[in-house]
């Protein structure tokens, strides 16, 4: 039996109180791949959102590039148990892209190049938690983290911030995206390790 | 695009095959497979496996679409066949 506990020094990285419960820091950037990686030019990429009434808001990377862009640093949380703190962001805050939005839904489900979908409840991405993320770190967000633009919804899983973004279905009712309908949570929430159904 | 098929980041499916004996008494990817989107019928130890992920998932050696997606969550293991329209087996 050790003489000194490990507590004498100090909290242990797995008890900064930043961590959700079965997080531990990583000081990288993991990749998680699910296919091959998108390849999308500024000028074939465009984001839209698609209203109950069929109505569609578009964007084009220029007039997206044009919008009030936020500068912001928060935690990341990955489901499969890394999180990253303080990361820093550049986008436009979903507040904006609604802002000539008409819609009763409460749900959204996000529509990524090359077919992912994950389901996000509206009120998660209002009023300044969510953006679409085209800068990590000062530099153009790469292709693998999902560049030209990510959604950002950094308070749910990081599943639910969707790599190679390319649009917002508004929903009457909650439905699965793509991991949801094989096994993972339909909210995700890092506090209350919403991991799995 | 899911025709973009330069990256390397895959194995091939003869990886899958300690994951996937959970549900299947033989080797399974042994056996023929059709790809539910393009109709492309090979073993499926050439599809792709991309297994730094939420989960496991094989892919289409031909068009990338997805073939079957395999999730363990530790209580359970959930196994998405919906890529595939058909898997043969050879006897003998």
């Amino acid at each position: 039996m050790g003489i000194v506990s490990s507590g004498f020094f100090g909290r242990g990285r797995r008890d900064d109180p930043a961590l959700p419960p079965g997080q531990h820091l990583t000081d990288g950037f993991p990749v998680l791949s699910a296919g091959p990686t998108p390849r999308i030019t500024p000028e074939e990429w465009e984001f839209t959102i698609t209203t109950e009434t069929g109505q569609v808001h578009r964007w084009s990377w220029t007039e997206f590039l044009a919008l009030q862009q936020d500068d912001v640093s928060r935690d990341i949380h990955c489901v499969t148990s890394w999180s990253k703190l303080g990361t820093s962001w550049r986008g436009v805050s979903l507040d904006t892209l609604f802002e000539s939005v008409e819609s009763d839904c409460e749900f959204t489900m996000a529509h990524s190049y090359g077919g992912y979908t994950t389901n996000v409840p509206l009120d998660d991405l209002l009023d300044g938690k969510a953006w679409i993320a085209h800068e990590f770190d000062g530099e153009a967000l790469e292709p693998a983290h999902g560049g030209p633009a990510r959604l950002l919804v950094p308070h749910l899983y990081f599943w639910k911030s969707a790599k190679w973004v390319r649009g917002l279905e508004m929903l009457r009712q909650d439905e699965p995206g793509f991991w949801e309908s094989n096994g993972y949570h339909m909210y995700g929430d890092p506090w209350r390790e919403e991991r799995y159904w | 695009m899911t025709d973009n098929l330069d990256d390397l980041d895959y194995l091939d499916g003869n990886a899958a095959a300690g994951p996937l004996s959970e549900f299947f008494a033989i080797d399974v990817v042994s056996a023929r497979g059709r790809c539910a989107s393009c109709g492309r019928i090979d073993a499926l130890a050439t599809a792709r496996l991309y297994p730094n992920s939420h989960g496991l998932l094989l892919r289409c050696p031909g068009c990338a679409e997805i073939l079957m997606r395999l999730v363990d969550t530790g209580d359970s293991v959930c196994l998405d066949l919906h890529g595939l329209s058909f898997i043969e087996l050879r006897r003998g």
